[in-house]
């Protein structure tokens, strides 16, 4: 078995409405029923964690510039590791992940290097 | 209580005392020496009782008798004296004066440390189970071996290298220190845990041995509370959820052993004091702020003693069966979380995540796509509850499984006319 960072990415609007307590349920519902699925399998290795929006940017030159978001509007919005026998099958574990209905987010899947 | 009752009775609720305080007293490595002199007072107190009648208080009499057997064996035996007298810094002169302390609280004491020795992480959890029934709840090998479905053998066997293990390892039986409490406490609640198991969900036909032990556990796990250094909110927990599980011990089995699925359960058998029990000590574990597992099965436990299915109560059983999961897999959570998905988020989600599961080889997984495919493919729910009996070992859950068969024909004519 390898192991899997999934990178969930979103789109980071500036003047974004305070999500309702009922939208926060219900989308915490739709990550726990994922996260416990993979979870029921044996599969997941960390549930990870989830990032704030705000962040700052150190570059070389001590050039520090504010958010994540320089070049482009997506930024990370948090992390979980899985176990999978192939990079196929982490994929398709990361094809039921509710970003995509609910903030038109991605998931980016890299095989982690063994130490 | 009749004099052959009351023999037995003492055995199981003294012999364990007066062994914790000896071997407490004389260290680990002579537990076979703390153990054959209890032994030999009940022996003597069969024999005599027997012809002479029942002493006034038969509890003082075993202590007084283990207590002048243990002098005695100190006396004669020199070489023991020499060996031990030294360990506990006792010279042959003070022997005569020594006390052999037998007080409630000594014994709570000593009882206390020897679930700490016992539940040693150099042994396995098996053989520690088998010490803590042996040692600590006063179980013969036969009732363990009962227990366990093996026989008498196998756990002397397994009791004796435990023993040997202990004392190769110089484990010390003495009051456990904070920072020992802190790194040993998850063990000593793991092997409570897996004893409540072990009675709750053990096989054995013998109804009366498995809520022994489902008691024994209890009553281990009070003992904790009762302790200011032990009583933590894990311990808390777990004795909730342990509460919460025996207030259906009645309702759960049918009169073949064979069990009877939650949703059959006649409620009316629920033991409601054991409930209220189990929510008292919820409230204890819920001060502080540590999670552990046994927190979230003592809370789903507590969602399984309210009556009927709502939407509310599936929710939350399933959400916590997620956040468990996260904590820690186990195939029988998995399993139990696919049944609370199709509560709450319907079969047909279900089935599509039960069959990435991966536990073809597991009879209740069969049972559980039995349990699902009901009334959504009848065929296919057969298939999967025949899969499951041919899978099944014990006579008890194959007499579930066939119950189960026979209630899809019924339901099958039902839908055929």
């Amino acid at each position: 078995m390898k192991e899997f960072l999934l990178i969930f990415r979103r789109e980071i609007a500036s003047n974004e409405p305070q999500p309702s307590p009922e939208q926060m349920q219900a989308s915490m519902k739709l990550w726990q029923d994922w996260l416990g699925g993979i979870a029921a399998r044996n599969k997941l290795v960390s549930n990870g964690n989830r990032l704030y929006s705000k962040g700052k940017v150190v570059r070389p030159g001590n050039v520090v510039t504010d958010g994540p978001y320089v070049e482009t509007k997506e930024a990370v919005g948090g992390y979980s590791i899985l176990r999978a026998e192939s990079l196929e099958e982490a994929t398709e574990i990361s094809k039921g992940c509710p970003i995509f209905s609910l903030m038109n987010g991605n998931v980016e899947v890299r095989e982690i290097v063994p130490m | 209580m009749k004099e052959t009752e009351l023999i037995p009775h003492l055995f199981r609720t003294e012999y364990r005392k007066i062994v914790s305080v000896l071997c407490n007293l004389f260290g680990i490595e002579h537990i076979e020496i703390a153990e054959d002199i209890v032994s030999d007072s009940f022996l003597l107190a069969t024999e005599l009782w027997g012809l002479k009648g029942l002493p006034e208080n038969p509890t003082a009499w075993l202590y007084t008798v283990s207590k002048n057997k243990t002098k005695d064996y100190l006396k004669r035996n020199a070489l023991f004296a020499q060996k031990i007298a030294k360990e506990i810094r006792q010279t042959t002169a003070v022997l005569e004066e020594m006390e052999i302390d037998l007080s409630t609280k000594n014994i709570n004491d000593s009882q206390l440390a020897m679930m700490f020795a016992v539940c040693h992480p150099c042994i396995s959890a098996e053989a520690q189970i088998g010490l803590s029934l042996n040692l600590l709840c006063g179980f013969g090998a036969e009732e363990i071996a009962d227990a366990f479905l093996t026989n008498k053998e196998v756990i002397y066997k397994r009791l004796n290298r435990a023993k040997e293990k202990l004392r190769a390892e110089k484990i010390k039986i003495e009051q456990p220190t904070l920072p020992e409490i802190d790194k040993r406490l998850e063990t000593v609640l793991t092997t409570l845990y897996l004893l409540f198991n072990e009675g709750y969900y053990s096989t054995s036909q013998n109804t009366v041995l498995r809520k022994d032990l489902c008691i024994e556990a209890m009553r281990l796990n009070l003992m904790l509370i009762e302790n200011e250094r032990t009583n933590t909110a894990p311990a808390n927990a777990l004795l909730s959820l342990m509460c919460f599980h025996s207030s259906r011990f009645e309702a759960r089995t049918d009169i073949n052993g064979a069990v009877i699925l939650y949703e059959d359960q006649d409620s009316n058998l629920w033991n409601n004091e054991l409930i209220s029990k189990g929510e008292f000590y919820l409230n204890c574990a819920s001060k502080g702020d540590h999670l552990s597992k046994y927190h979230l099965e003592a809370v789903i436990a507590y969602w399984h003693t309210k009556k009927g299915d709502t939407a509310e109560k599936w929710e939350s059983i399933l959400q916590l069966y997620n956040k468990l999961l996260q904590m820690e897999y186990s195939p029988v959570a998995a399993l139990n979380r696919t049944y609370a998905l199709s509560k709450a988020n319907g079969k047909q989600e279900a089935i599509v995540e039960a069959e990435k599961l991966n536990l073809s080889g597991d009879h209740l997984y069969h049972s559980l796509l039995g349990n699902l495919y009901s009334n959504v493919d009848n065929e296919k729910a057969l298939e999967h509850y025949q899969i499951s009996l041919s899978l099944a070992r014990s006579n008890a859950d194959k007499a579930t499984i066939i119950n189960n068969i026979d209630r899809l024909a019924v339901l099958n004519k039902s839908q055929q006319h």
